[in-house]
């Protein structure tokens, strides 16, 4: 049945082997823009490299990386959750609500499932209303945010004074290097996000169905609960920062994190995740998030004024993706 | 028309990522001419085509235009120099009109506002001069995609065009409407414009064309006059020996053998009104009928790709639910969908997990991908379909087009179904991959599946089938044995009541069938027609 000439099939091969190699190369553009801005850094001042700055750029990157992780899967799979930041406050409030009545391991526990329910209501909103998720998410927050000025009244909540220690928990330092324990949750969550969608079958369904969501549902992949299930995860990840969030604070409000919802997909999509749907990886949301990171680390270190942060800051971005693209080429 | 013009293409290369696609291609085109362009999938016609009409920017070669060099650096330049493409995808605006879309940037305008009294005007006498039956204001999103391919060629005149590529203009057509595109062709050839026609069908190429060229593996293999070539000859110089183009015959079914599909009264909305059949394991059921005959629709509700209003599926026994994709898997089903863009393939994921879509859950642990397992049986599906042009990690949209129709295959064959369902198996694809799906089709059927096929191309389904169904309007109107129906018989039948003298059918409810496929001037009113290109 086999018409090819065997050896011209071989040199075939071995050409497309390289050539695969070779583009792989070409995937990492964004990555050696973050590479030059460490060497720069490491260059320019003493403290960059030292201990207590890693631990103290990984304790800043933990909020804004549990949110990326969140916007990438959404993103891969299709779709847009603008309400991350408004489950992150809705999920902080009632940690802080449930923990005064009843203790601080339940608080955390409610907090996450709050999380995981509102991130599934988007999930429904959107494939039962099938308006696009931008527009539904964008609703669905507004939503959220004035439950969460109803939950507190409009005022700043806190955990009752014997609480307080226990519900910071997370803004400590565990015995891992002294790196935080919020950090640590980062890293996990990264971890089991990374893993699940470049091994796992669910990951495969997520990529197909913000590839082709036709071609998904025809290869009988259930697209609706595919999408359920990633905005519930987001909302997860979502929680989990708020948690990391109101420990910092030691107390949540409404208006927690308003905006970060944007610098997350940001840094999705920075990373080289394709805001199409069906391309990218956890690993790029979180080159994104190291890059926004190193750059407000470096304002810091280098002593420089604040108020050229953003400017620099978008510069840098629009440079580093720009090489990026660069690096890719021109595709059709 | 003085002197026609002589376009020198000279040596024309281009790698992907070092992999060469095109290796100095060079030869003549001439005004007046129809100059097809031959080769297998992935031989490099369509980059050829592109190049030389600024869509990619080839790695070397040029363009002489009556022996003066010229930049075709941009679709713009190309243009400027006269040089249209119609590609393999159509590029129009679906949510324009008609004329819009035929005057796409180059509105007639006063002082900066739109005139469209004027461009109505030179839109009539447009299709004056090539015949088309066009209503300037209908939406392109709504026309079937004979009338879609005609607004490109309009448009490509519109922008005064000397030279027209066309990449496989006829794939998606009917007979009919194919022969009506083969007149206008000839049409433009005659007025002047250099014409290149690529094509998988060959004696269409032979007809049309006044000169070939042949591509194999990037390499210019030969260029001359079509008479002097036969479809064997040709057949020869794109794959690189000679090769046997018979159908091959299917296995007898053994009359014992068991009814593995059992449809009854499917019916969905106008499209499928009532359709009956019942399919033995090892048994090939070719459907015939028109665009817009409701033949897909008709595989979709029984599948289950959309739900019916009516009927029953059972495969070996069960019943299949109806609107639900994976019971119908779960039931032994599988689908291979007509659109490969649309319906079949995530064409920014690799080779690999394509073909892995629709079988995750039989290579998982613990709902993690066993990589290994799922590359070798991945890897041995690619080389028993003799898919090129990429390895299994490669993205599927870098293949040509037949080869990704090849992966559409592979996906899910993977699982070995008891009912295969397949919409237009060969579309897009070269003689050589034809007879290797024709032969994969008759050996599956061989292990004792059961196949149901839908094909445009009537000489297909007359060589494959064991039975033969005609569809028209939705219903099931003939049925022959293998053997028993010719080509002109199962045609005639298609168009039965559309042929003029002869009466419609009576409809339910005593209305009119919507949208009829009028079979001699392709019209823009066919509703149902649209419905088959969703
Ligand atoms: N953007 C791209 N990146 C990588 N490889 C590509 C790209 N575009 C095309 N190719 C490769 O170039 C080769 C030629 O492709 P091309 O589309 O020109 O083939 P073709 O002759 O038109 O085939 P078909 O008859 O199937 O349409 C194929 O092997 C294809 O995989
Ligand atoms: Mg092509």
């Amino acid at each position: 049945m086999t018409i090819t000439a065997d050896t011209e099939a071989a040199t075939e091969t071995t050409g497309r082997a390289a050539a695969s190699r070779f583009t792989k190369l070409h995937d990492f553009g964004i990555v050696l823009s973050v590479v030059v801005i460490v060497i720069a850094l490491s260059v320019t001042t003493q403290t960059f490299l030292s201990t207590g700055n890693l631990v103290n750029l990984l304790d800043q990157a933990a909020v804004i990386g549990l949110l990326a992780c969140a916007a990438t899967l959404v993103i891969i799979s299709g779709a847009f959750d603008l309400s991350i930041t408004a489950v992150l406050a809705v999920s902080a409030i009632v940690a802080v609500v449930v923990t005064t009545h009843a203790g601080v391991p339940a608080g955390m526990a409610a907090a996450v499932l709050t999380g995981g329910v509102l991130g599934a209501i988007n999930g429904l909103v959107v494939i039962t209303v099938k308006v696009h998720s931008f527009i539904a998410t964008l609703a669905l927050s507004i939503i959220y945010r004035g439950l969460a000025v109803i939950l507190t009244a409009g005022a700043i909540v806190y955990p009752p004074d014997d609480r307080v220690t226990a519900f910071q928990a997370l803004s400590w330092p565990t015995t891992l290097g002294g790196i935080t324990a919020a950090s640590l949750l980062f890293l996990v969550v990264a971890a089991v996000c990374w893993a699940m969608l470049a091994g796992s079958t669910f990951g495969r369904r997520i990529y197909a169905v913000g590839g082709n969501e036709e071609a998904a549902r025809l290869s009988g992949i259930r697209v609706g609960g595919v999408r359920v299930a990633v905005f519930a995860i987001s909302g997860v990840c979502a929680a989990l920062a708020g948690l990391v969030l109101a420990a910092r604070g030691g107390s949540a409000q409404a208006s927690m994190a308003t905006g970060m919802e944007l610098t997350a997909i940001a840094a999705a999509v920075v990373g080289g995740t394709s805001v199409l749907g069906g391309e990218g990886a956890i690993w790029r949301g979180l080159i994104g998030v190291l890059l926004i990171t190193l750059i407000g680390n470096g304002f810091n270190l280098l002593g420089w004024d604040t108020i050229y942060q953003q400017v620099v800051q978008g510069a840098l971005i629009l440079g580093a993706v720009s090489f990026d693209r660069l690096l890719r080429g021109r595709r059709s | 028309m003085s002197q026609p013009v002589r376009i020198d293409l000279e040596g024309f290369g281009k790698a992907y990522g070092g992999v060469p696609v095109l290796r100095d291609v060079s030869f003549t085109l001439y005004g007046g001419r129809v100059h097809g362009l031959l080769g297998e999938n992935g031989a490099g016609k369509s980059t050829l085509l592109k190049a030389v009409c600024g869509a990619v920017a080839p790695d070397t070669g040029r363009v002489l235009l009556d022996g003066r060099p010229i930049s075709v650096g941009s679709p713009r330049d190309a243009l400027r120099h006269g040089f249209a493409l119609i590609s393999q995808e159509l590029a129009l605006v679906p949510a324009m009109t008609v004329l819009d879309n035929v005057y796409l940037g180059r509105w007639h305008n006063r002082l900066g506002w739109r005139s469209g009294r004027k461009d109505g005007r030179t839109f009539a006498r447009l299709l004056e001069r090539t015949g088309f039956e066009l209503d300037p204001s209908a939406l392109v999103r709504d026309l079937p995609l004979a009338a879609q391919q005609q607004v490109e060629i309009l448009r490509a005149l519109v922008s005064g065009a000397s030279v027209i590529g066309m990449d496989e203009p006829t794939a998606l057509l009917t007979k009919t409407e194919t022969d009506r595109l083969m007149a206008v062709i000839r049409q433009l050839a005659a007025d002047g414009t250099a014409v290149v026609l690529i094509s998988h069908f060959l004696e269409e190429v032979l007809s049309v064309c006044d000169d070939v060229t042949v591509l194999r593996d990037g390499r210019h293999v030969v260029t001359g006059p079509a008479a002097e070539q036969t479809p064997d000859s040709l057949v020869r110089h794109m794959v690189g020996r000679p090769l046997e183009l018979m159908y091959p015959e299917p296995a007898p079914v053994a009359p014992s053998a068991p009814v593995l599909l059992s449809a009854r009264d499917v019916r969905r909305g106008t499209a499928v009104r009532g359709v009956s059949v019942e399919i033995r394991a090892g048994e090939i059921v070719g459907v015939a009928g028109l665009v817009g005959s409701g033949r897909s629709e008709t595989l979709r509700a029984i599948f289950g790709a959309d739900a019916r209003d009516g009927g029953t599926v059972v495969v070996d026994d069960r019943a299949v639910p109806s609107g639900s994709p994976p019971q119908a898997m779960a039931a032994g089903m599988a689908m291979v969908p007509e659109s490969r863009k649309e319906q079949g393939l995530v064409l920014a994921r690799s080779v690999r997990e394509n073909m892995a879509l629709a079988s995750l859950g039989s290579r998982q642990l613990a709902g993690f991908v066993q990589g290994g397992a799922e590359r070798s049986v991945a890897g041995t599906m690619l080389r028993d379909l003799d898919v090129r042009g990429s390895d299994l990690s490669g993205p599927v949209w870098t293949l040509s087009g037949g080869n990704q129709q090849k992966v559409l295959f592979g996906k899910w064959l993977l699982e070995r179904p008891r009912v295969l369902l397949v919409d237009e198996p060969t579309r897009g694809v070269d003689v050589a991959a034809k007879s290797q799906i024709h032969r994969l089709l008759v050996d599956l059927a061989a292990e004792g599946m059961a196949v149901l096929m839908v094909s445009s191309e009537v000489e297909e389904v007359l060589g494959l089938s064991h039975r033969v169904l005609v569809m028209r309007h939705g219903r099931l109107v003939a049925e022959y044995a293998r053997g028993e129906a010719t080509r002109e018989q199962v045609l005639a039948m298609a168009f039965a009541d559309d042929l003029p003298g002869t009466d419609p059918p009576p409809e339910p409810g005593g209305r009119a069938a919507p949208g009829r496929v009028d079979p001699t001037t392709p019209t823009v009113s066919s509703r149902t027609s649209t419905e088959e290109q969703r």
